[in-house]
């Protein structure tokens, strides 16, 4: 058992995802940095698809029942237990009535908290991802509050010994600029060349409009090829028969602020979309902070699979050396 | 009826999200037979099982896959969906499974009126409710005349998403009966949960509380979407409307409402509906037929 002191700026239960419901209208949800939760259930011997705190910004203060092996990875916010400062990216143990706590983040926005046996709520459509919008999964389908107390599960496989740490070279460094690949393509064809450009050479600025949903961006204004708009499209020239958006899908509202759609995202919906944030860049695109830069850079697609490929042996990596 | 035109004068644009997924664009514009050819394609691709496929989702002139790319290159499947493409060319052996489905609606409802003027600084026309000025501006007499035509033809479940269960509606009339309006000038931070909107060329139930860009005529008595799922069309599935189903909007009386509200509360209400196979052509020949065909079907027979 684990009580929720104090619940941080937003902490919220999430796995892989609720993969496949595109159809229904409902988004994948899940872990926004992958790659920092994959380590976290790696490094405490879970099963992939185990449940783990996501954690934003300002962390949570969390009491622990009993004797539990644990894992702190993501975005840097120095974890703390019983006060005392501890590693983050290696296998802990905690004791019962021990309290982790964290301090102001250093880099990074997101933090994984992964525990033995994963975080067990019951499972929505095929995860345990929270998706507050409507109020389904994780811990009562909403963010902790203080006073909740989280049930461990037994989604464990393999026992790691406590100190284990991974390589440091594979641990990700989130500086406060960020190169964000992505691919060029969906409706780009409704840009106009010149704002094509615009949009890759410009370095954005996040808004604090930067949340599991998508993440908003100021710039300069992009603008529309002019067409008389399609029967059925709407009226503004950023305006497309409603349509699917990818995760990672770009948007940019009559030209202004582009919107890089994440987890929680609206799943369609009549903005045109022009290019999107790669799978592999994802984890990245959750660590960025408002106020911080990013430019886009526009790769191909088998640059993208390459890329996807590097994270996967990453973490194989990983796993081989746990 | 002017309205059928061969499926090849469509411009399918193939194109990669990522290196997870393929957006395919049937059309630029919407159709009915857009809609028909991306519904008839997805349906085919889903019965291929093709290893590797991740989500399918259809949407009203376009669709789009998720692909896991170590296991289907997305180069690979754009070869596997221009082959379902072409094999797809004329609809004439297409046939869907829908659903007739009646869906009350009271126009005019005190608590989407309470909505309607509370953002009347973000509308085009402040002067007028979203109902006035949509009757206006598709060349409708009076309100009353517009809610007629909305309500006297089915349309089609072309698309769910935005959020868990919205369906996008589209009137199956011929094109120039077709109703068409703007979306709010800028989008309102509240529209209430079950309010019937209409924007572009669609009409919607938002199925949560929430935020919103269409104009707004009236309410549902009945969820479309219930995550409880204590309601009998809920029990496979928080979402009641499926692509393809058949929806006719249905002008009740407040006292219907209250009935309605009621039978949702107590976890009697069903919807009346009904299982309904048509062929893309029918629709496409004969749109007014079809429709009275329709709501036979669903009232009567």
């Amino acid at each position: 058992m684990i009580k929720v002191i104090k619940p941080g700026l937003q902490t919220t239960v999430q796995d892989q995802g609720r993969i496949g419901l595109y159809e229904i209208g409902m988004p994948p949800s899940g872990a926004m940095d992958k790659f920092s939760y994959t380590v976290g259930n790696l490094l405490v011997g879970n099963q992939r698809n185990a449940a783990a705190l996501e954690i934003t910004y300002l962390g949570p203060v969390l009491q622990f029942g009993r004797k539990l092996r644990i894992s702190i990875t993501g975005g840097n916010i120095p974890p703390k237990i019983n006060g005392q400062p501890v590693a983050m990216w290696e296998t802990l143990e905690v004791q019962e009535g021990d309290t982790l706590s964290f301090d102001f983040v250093q880099s990074g926005a997101r933090t994984y908290l992964a525990v033995e046996g994963g975080i067990d709520v019951p499972v929505v459509m095929n995860s345990r991802s929270t998706y507050t919008l409507i109020g389904i999964g994780g811990f009562q389908g909403r963010a902790l509050a203080e006073g909740d107390e989280l049930a461990v599960g037994d989604m464990h496989e393999k026992k790691v010994p406590v100190g284990t740490r991974i390589d440091p070279s594979l641990i990700p460094v989130f500086q406060k600029t960020h190169e964000i690949r992505v691919v060029v393509g969906l409706c780009s064809y409704r840009l106009t060349e010149e704002s094509k450009a615009v949009f890759l050479e410009s370095e954005w600025t996040v808004t604090p409009e930067a949340n599991r949903i998508g993440y908003r961006h100021k710039g300069e204004r992009l603008k529309f090829v002019e067409r008389q708009q399609p029967f059925g499209a709407g009226s503004n020239p950023s305006n497309v028969t409603d349509l699917g958006y990818p995760i990672g899908s770009i948007q940019v509202p009559d030209g202004v602020e582009p919107i890089v759609l994440l987890h929680d995202a609206v799943t369609g919906g009549g903005y045109a979309t022009i290019a999107t944030v790669i799978s592999a860049d994802l984890n990245r695109m959750a660590q960025i902070k408002t106020n911080e830069k990013v430019k886009f850079v526009s790769v191909t697609l088998e640059e993208a699979i390459g890329a996807r490929r590097n994270l996967r042996d990453q973490l194989m990596k990983i796993a081989d050396a746990i | 009826m002017g309205v059928k035109k061969p499926m090849n004068q469509l411009q399918t644009r193939y194109e990669y999200g990522g290196d997870e997924f393929v957006f395919v664009q049937l059309s630029e514009e919407m159709s009915l037979e857009a809609n028909f050819k991306g519904m008839a394609i997805t349906r085919e691709l889903k019965q291929r099982e093709l290893p590797g496929i991740v989500d399918i989702c259809p949407a009203n002139a376009s669709y789009m896959v998720r692909v896991d790319p170590d296991v289907l290159h997305p180069e690979e499947l754009i070869k596997e969906l221009k082959d379902i493409e072409q094999k797809m060319a004329d609809l004439d052996h297409i046939t869907i499974a829908s659903r007739l489905v009646d869906v009350p609606v009271l126009f005019e409802d005190p608590w989407t009126h309470e909505a309607v003027m509370r953002f009347r600084d973000r509308h085009q026309d402040p002067e007028s409710t979203d109902l006035e000025y949509s009757a206006r501006v598709n060349g409708y007499d009076s309100k009353e005349a517009f809610i007629e035509a909305i309500t006297s033809a089915p349309f089609l479940v072309s698309m769910i998403g935005f959020v868990p269960g919205l369906p996008w509606c589209f009137q199956m009339v011929a094109r120039e009966k077709q109703i068409e309006v703007p979306k709010y000038v800028r989008p309102r931070t509240f529209t209430p949960e079950r309010t019937f909107g209409f924007g572009g060329a669609f009409a919607v139930i938002y199925p949560v509380q929430g935020a919103g860009g269409y104009q707004m005529y009236g309410i549902a008595p009945a969820p479309i979407y219930q995550k409880e799922q204590t309601l009998p069309d809920f029990r496979d599935s928080m979402v009641f409307p499926q692509q393809g189903d058949i929806f006719r909007y249905r002008s009740i009386t407040r006292e219907e409402y209250d009935q309605i509200r009621s039978e949702v509360e107590n976890g009697t209400f069903v919807y009346r509906k009904k299982d309904f196979s048509f062929t893309p052509q029918e629709v496409l020949e004969d749109p007014d037929a079809f429709s009275e065909m329709v709501l036979r079907r669903l009232y009567h027979d």
